[in-house]
């Protein structure tokens, strides 16, 4: 009899739910019984609330089981769970789990499929065909598929790849560079780091071609320091990549050029913002520089750098094997693709979810949510991470694309929803966006420096119903200083969840003493 | 993790490493943390002489982040995250109960990445989902005991 397959991830939320405990020992089990098999440690399929998830290879395909704990180990070879027998943890064909048949992954298609650092299972699934189509292409041609498919930036700030890619290309310098912003600093947003754990060399290969449109030898990939498997999985990605002839100076034997570096981040929230991730990948402190000129023109080191976000670069061979209409024809209006949300927080059902933008806030989070963990019915979201808006369940028919979430006064984000069940007070929580503000405020601009720290301190007040009024007109007005007198995102968006919090939950900031629950 | 014990010397042969890559004072102070466990006063004039940089530079770069630490970390140390997501599922709660049973250290991290299997948490470099008082104390004392 040939071995049986098993799959147990490897990312570090199924590891940080026990998933290299039930690999061991299920390896124990099976020599104990004598059975052969083989242990695959795969991305995750981003159901996490499945993790650990076991897969085992059938003729059938591969039958699912989740959540596994070491507890269940003897039960699942008593119940002949290798040839996909019944047990209470059984999920089926895992690509029949509905929770993952009803998405559409286009930048997560690969995402847990396999061992992630297997170059043949990476030709083999689709891998460097865009790569390939792009070494055949003038670069030109290149930027215009990527603009004609409409990716905008997964960052947040949704600018058009394809026009930030033409100013690199039309600058002239010796030297250019490509930048990936990993530095994935948003609570609820965890796409960046499952990709990069779960298929990097998608990223590797984004970045290539990248490169190869905009005409540049030197990449670097600035990844937060906390994610230590991500890190680790990218560096072994890069080795490999180099001595398979995917980077180095003969990229696929074309003689074209193009080599990547890491840098680690050191714990700056800031840092995720363009400019001042430059300033960190030179050495120095992750202060915002002010635009312009653009990092397109005025970049790394002075020179022309494309910067994009780890899913835009992700989402990059997909469009370029399949094409720019294949890709458009997804989405509404101006958001255009897929985007790959994620579900946060207090929700029974967390995880990935891949799907067209237009999907409405209501099925991600009940739906494919299943509302919240704790049971109690879902009181907000918040949209986009710390910078985001609160919403409440009224809000829930939006539309979640760009323009829809911006006319709602709130924006996407990274994708990341946040659920807060009943017991959450917006107030407290409207306090928390002025204190992360002043404590991860780099402090060039005076508004956000100083303004985060007198917000919060005025939203105490507040809270203390301390005249209430006047105190209330005060945080709106600072509130519109930091927007209006902050270079960047940080001191320009923290009053997003602040004004969002009491517009929609105004009761919340109600004197405390007078309000009853 | 083990660290080594701090030296001059030690400290310069570890610069090496670093110094002739580009924008080299981050990755450089990065370096000797990681050799050191922290990264004291001490070295600031070491990091400014093998960057070509004033010590007014390393001094600014060293304490703008959060990770570089300029004394010894203790070996109880829990990284417990404080974000929003784990907000919703209690880390403000598990924050309090940590402190008040005494035994850990706590230093306030902003987001693993784990935010649909939180309280998360961080031990040793080990990514904790789901965590209870009861599993980070232990785990803290594991890092002791190895």
């Amino acid at each position: 009899m040939t071995a049986t397959t098993i799959y147990v991830p490897r990312d570090s939320a199924a590891r940080s739910v026990g998933a290299d405990e039930v690999a061991l020992s299920i390896a124990k089990e099976a020599a104990l019984r004598k059975i052969d098999i083989v242990t695959v440690r795969n991305g995750s399929r981003g159901a996490l609330w499945l993790e650990p998830l076991v897969e085992i290879a059938t003729e059938q395909g591969r039958i699912a089981y989740g959540p596994v704990e070491v507890s269940d180990i003897n039960s699942l070879f008593d119940a002949d769970f290798l040839r996909g027998g019944s047990h209470p943890l059984a999920l089926g064909k895992t690509e029949e789990i509905p929770w993952l048949a009803r998405q559409d992954r286009i930048t997560f298609a690969r995402v847990g499929i396999n061992d992630p650092l297997s170059c043949l299972d990476y030709e083999k699934n689709g891998g460097l065909v865009g790569l390939r189509r792009a070494l055949e292409m003038k670069a030109e041609e290149i930027v215009a598929e990527v603009t004609e498919s409409g990716v905008r930036g997964r960052g947040g700030a949704g600018f058009p790849a394809g026009i930030k890619w033409r100013t690199v290309l039309q600058a002239d310098s010796d030297l250019k560079y490509i930048c990936c912003n990993a530095d994935e600093g948003d609570s609820g947003t965890f796409a960046d780091r499952m990709l990069m754990e779960g298929d990097p060399f998608t990223l590797i290969e984004g970045m290539t071609i990248a490169a190869v449109a905009v005409g540049a030898r030197e990449g670097v990939i600035y990844l937060r320091s906390e994610y230590p498997d991500a890190i680790a999985t990218i560096r072994q990605a890069i080795d490999l990549a180099r001595a398979n002839g995917w980077l180095g100076r003969n990229i696929l034997g074309t003689g074209k050029e193009f080599d990547l570096r890491i840098r680690v981040g050191a714990g700056s929230y800031v840092c995720g913002e363009e400019t001042a991730m430059l300033e960190s990948i030179e050495g120095k402190r992750g202060v915002i520089r002010s635009k312009p000129p653009l990092p397109a023109i005025y970049g790394l080191f002075g020179k022309p750098t494309v910067i994009n976000n780890v899913l835009t670069l992700a989402s990059i061979p997909a469009i370029l094997a399949d094409g720019a209409a294949a890709y458009k024809s997804r989405g509404v209006g101006r958001s255009l693709g897929t985007q790959v949300f994620q579900l946060a927080g207090n929700i029974a059902r967390g995880g990935i979810v891949e799907t067209a933008f237009g999907v409405t806030l209501d099925t991600l989070v009940n739906d494919f949510g299943a509302g919240t963990l704790s049971g109690r019915p879902v009181r907000a979201v918040q949209i986009g991470g710390p910078l985001g808006a609160y919403f409440p369940i009224t809000s829930f028919s939006i539309s979640m694309d760009y323009e829809s979430l911006l006319s709602a006064g709130g924006m996407l984000g990274h994708g990341g929803i946040v659920v807060f069940d009943e017991s959450v007070d917006l107030a407290v929580q409207a306090k928390f966006a002025m204190e992360f503000c002043a404590i991860e405020s780099c402090g060039k601009c005076t508004p956000c420096r100083l303004g985060s720290t007198r917000g919060a301190e005025t939203i105490q007040k507040i809270m203390d119903g301390d005249d209430l009024g006047a105190n209330k007109k005060l945080l709106l007005d600072l509130c519109e200083v930091m927007t209006d007198g902050s270079l960047c995102a940080l001191g320009g968006l923290t009053p997003m969840p602040v004004k969002s919090a009491m517009i929609h939950f105004p009761e919340d900031f109600d004197s405390r003493t007078e309000r009853i629950r | 993790m083990t660290f080594a014990p701090w030296s001059k010397e030690a400290a310069i042969s570890v610069l090496a490493t670093t110094r002739d890559e580009p924008g080299p004072v981050l990755i450089s102070l990065q370096a000797l943390q990681k050799y050191f466990g922290y990264v004291p006063p001490d070295a600031i004039a070491l990091v400014a002489d093998a960057c070509n940089v004033s010590r007014a530079d390393v001094h600014g770069v060293l304490t703008f982040y959060h990770d570089l630490q300029i004394n010894p970390v203790p070996r109880n140390t829990v990284h417990l995250c404080g974000a929003e997501a784990c907000q919703a599922v209690g880390a403000r709660e598990l924050a309090k109960a940590l402190e008040e049973s005494g035994n850990v250290r706590i230093e306030t991290a902003y987001c693993f990445g784990n935010c649909a299997l939180g309280p998360a948490a961080m031990v040793d470099g080990k990514l904790i989902g789901r965590a209870t008082v009861e599993m980070l104390i232990a785990a803290t004392e594991g890092g002791k005991a190895s």
